[in-house]
């Protein structure tokens, strides 16, 4: 009498210590869902009330006046003129930050001896971990006496230009002076994107181009930039969403005026996130809901800009 | 026969060395008279016409000698320089005015007492900085406790389960990065403050600081586990092991040193954060060992509060505790650099 013998049961399945594995590796995936979800569901459950009171003049409105604490309505919380003023100060740190991040991140890949490279990054990258506190403080005391001069020196070559026009002659505490602090604090972020995207440049064509007798900018002219600019677009984005959500170095260097201001030499400006830390201290219930608000429009201003940055990186470069 | 010897037509022969040390110098000089008989004054000023003039100068000398194309080449040459020293200049600066306005306030009870019975106006050798120390280390281990995990089970999905997930928690990892810190603070504090904690405190701070810390060592951490060679990953399983057990038998011990540099990166991200704090912890003058009782201070915001108080010793001691932030951060920063570069590359 024979027994049969059973055949083993080969199986893919994933054990119960796999799936125990995954399901808690995708779980610890998803906690950045999770916490974007709270953040967005709990500002708006906690300033909804503004949006209901103020409407769209919430995000149009210039004024800023706080309530006297029995109703919402006896205030009157607006957030234009720290809207424009964010979107200004961020501009002028893209427009002075990234041509020299781009100029750096081509000496660090085409120009510089191979001895500097690595030490020069590395300065560049701690210039990365330098706390914001710390370049609002040198912003301060160091730079701004240079920057009013240096904005003396445009207002009087190039005032008659109505952007640097400056009607009521205080200069320090500009959105100019916080654009400059806040370009030197986005250079290493668009230099290491630039950086990477640089060293990427295929170098047969950049020889290609040498041997048919061009002069090392004109290989960089036709070779490296084109193939980088999809990076360097994506990383000033990135450095554009840095320079909108930075609070304290602004702070320190900006003057909150509520008023629009388009002239950057003059000592009155606007940043949503300075208006959050200047008003959190003594706000009354309804303007904390308030601060709320306009926090909920930054991270939604930051989200889209850190949206299309990625979105820029990742079709284009791969293209490239 | 006699020896070649060889020649090396790219080396810059004297002359051509000679004319462009000449227009630099001569690019010095002229910035230098500019700034004497002009209207512009300032060290900053003869630098700034050095550059430009320096530029012109040698792409002059160039042009003369070259033509139009070199003309241009030099001139990009000497623009990106320039852009180099641009850089430098306020970083340098930065260092420099640090070390130099901290060392006033830097004394041995800098780091012994807090600012219980001593104002932001008192002598240098009265109160300190102890309590924002002793919060700032709180406030980095209780973030370091629920970031670091986190940030590996998330760079664990993108490479080793490599699920439909992947790009939606790439990208919003990368949405995470960007959230302003102020934005995070604000979110603790209508969640939290608001809500179930009560009260401004360490561990309000700590849930602000871990969300600034996750996306960091989530990307760092996913760069260094995509080190891991494949064969690695191929021979854990060949040899019958689970998913589970090769990656914490062999995934995770490979990457062990870079996984230390994605922590420490994370810690240097965040022990310079103040906005957020200042929503959340508050500052307090006096050492707070209680996280989830009351405000406690950090280093950052120490730095913040005694430079609104504005007189000039209490800025003085804004800038001593700035400089032991920055050596903090520096301390850091090796650290995660030299585990970093010893392995991994």
């Amino acid at each position: 009498m024979s027994t049969k013998v059973e055949p083993r049961r080969l199986t893919t399945a994933p054990r119960l210590s796999d799936r125990v594995f995954r399901g808690v590796v995708t779980a610890g995936g998803l906690t950045s869902l999770a916490i974007l979800g709270l953040i967005s569901f709990f500002l708006y459950s906690k300033s909804q009330d503004v949006f209901t009171t103020f409407g769209w003049s919430f995000v149009k409105d210039v004024q800023w006046i706080p309530d006297d604490g029995t109703t919402m309505s006896t205030g009157h919380y607006g957030i234009g003129a720290m809207l424009v003023g964010t979107v200004i100060t961020s501009l002028i740190a893209l427009a002075v930050g990234v041509p020299i991040a781009v100029g750096l991140a081509l000496f660090l890949t085409q120009y510089a001896p191979n001895w500097l490279r690595t030490p020069l990054a590395l300065l560049i990258d701690l210039m990365a971990s330098i706390p914001s506190v710390v370049y609002g403080l040198w912003g301060f005391f160091v730079l701004m006496p240079h920057a009013v001069y240096w904005a003396k020196l445009l207002h009087k070559y190039l005032g008659w230009i109505p952007l640097f026009d400056v009607p009521a002659p205080i200069f320090d505490r500009s959105p100019f002076i916080a654009g400059l602090v806040l370009s030197i604090m986005i250079i290493p972020i668009v230099t290491a994107i630039s950086r990477e995207v640089f060293n990427q440049a295929p170098r047969d064509r950049i020889e290609a181009a040498y041997a048919l007798g061009a002069t090392k900018w004109a290989a960089i002219r036709a070779v490296v930039l084109p193939h980088g600019k999809a990076g360097v677009i994506g990383g000033a984005m990135l450095g554009l969403g840095r320079a909108l959500g930075e609070t304290v170095a602004v702070y320190m260097v900006l003057n909150l005026a509520f008023d629009i201001n388009w002239h950057i030499l003059q000592s009155a400006g606007g940043s949503v996130a300075s208006l959050i830390v200047n008003k959190f201290g003594e706000a009354t219930t309804f303007e904390v809901q308030g601060l709320m608000a306009a926090g909920l429009v930054l991270f939604i201003l930051t989200l889209v800009v850190n949206l299309l940055a990625d979105l820029v990186v990742r079709f284009t470069g791969k293209g490239a | 026969m006699t020896a070649v010897t060889p020649t090396r037509p790219w080396r810059a022969t004297p002359a051509v060395l000679a004319a462009e040390s000449a227009s630099i110098a001569a690019a010095a000089i002229v910035a230098v008279l500019l700034v004497r008989f002009t209207g512009f004054e300032g060290k900053l000023a003869i630098a700034a016409l050095f550059l430009v003039l320096a530029t012109s100068f040698t792409a002059l000398n160039e042009g003369r000698q070259r033509g139009w194309e070199a003309a241009k080449n030099a001139g990009a040459r000497a623009i990106v320089i320039a852009c180099a020293v641009i850089v430098l200049v306020p970083l340098m600066s930065i260092m420099w005015t640090v070390v130099d306005n901290g060392r006033h306030a830097l004394r041995l009870n800098f780091f012994t007492q807090d600012m219980a019975i001593a104002s932001g106006d008192s002598p240098f050798d009265e109160g300190g900085a102890l309590h924002s120390i002793i919060g700032t280390a709180q406030l980095v281990a209780m973030s370091s406790i629920v970031s670091i995990p986190l940030g590996i089970l998330a760079a664990l999905y993108l490479t080793e389960i490599r699920g439909r997930l992947s790009p939606i928690i790439r990208f919003l990892t990368q949405a995470m990065s960007g959230v302003p810190s102020v934005v995070a603070g604000l979110f603790v504090y209508s969640a939290w403050i608001l809500g179930p904690g009560k009260t401004y405190s360490g561990v309000a701070g700590a849930m602000a600081l871990s969300i600034l810390m996750l996306p960091t060592v989530a990307r760092t951490a996913e760069e260094v586990l995509k080190l891991v060679p494949d064969h690695l990953r191929e021979a854990g399983q060949a040899l019958g092991g689970t998913q589970w057990r090769t990656v914490a038998g062999i995934v995770l011990p490979t990457a062990r040193s870079g996984l230390f540099t994605a922590g420490i990166l994370g810690v240097a991200r965040i022990s310079g954060e103040t906005a957020p704090l200042l929503l959340t912890i508050f500052g307090a003058s006096a050492v707070n060992l209680s996280v989830n009782n009351g405000p406690v201070s950090a280093l950052p915001v120490f730095v913040f509060s005694h430079l609104k108080l504005g007189t000039d010793n209490a800025v003085a001691r804004a800038w001593t505790g700035a400089l032991v932030l920055m050596v903090l951060v520096l301390v850091l920063f090796s650290v995660a650099r030299w585990f970093g570069g010893r392995k991994s590359r």
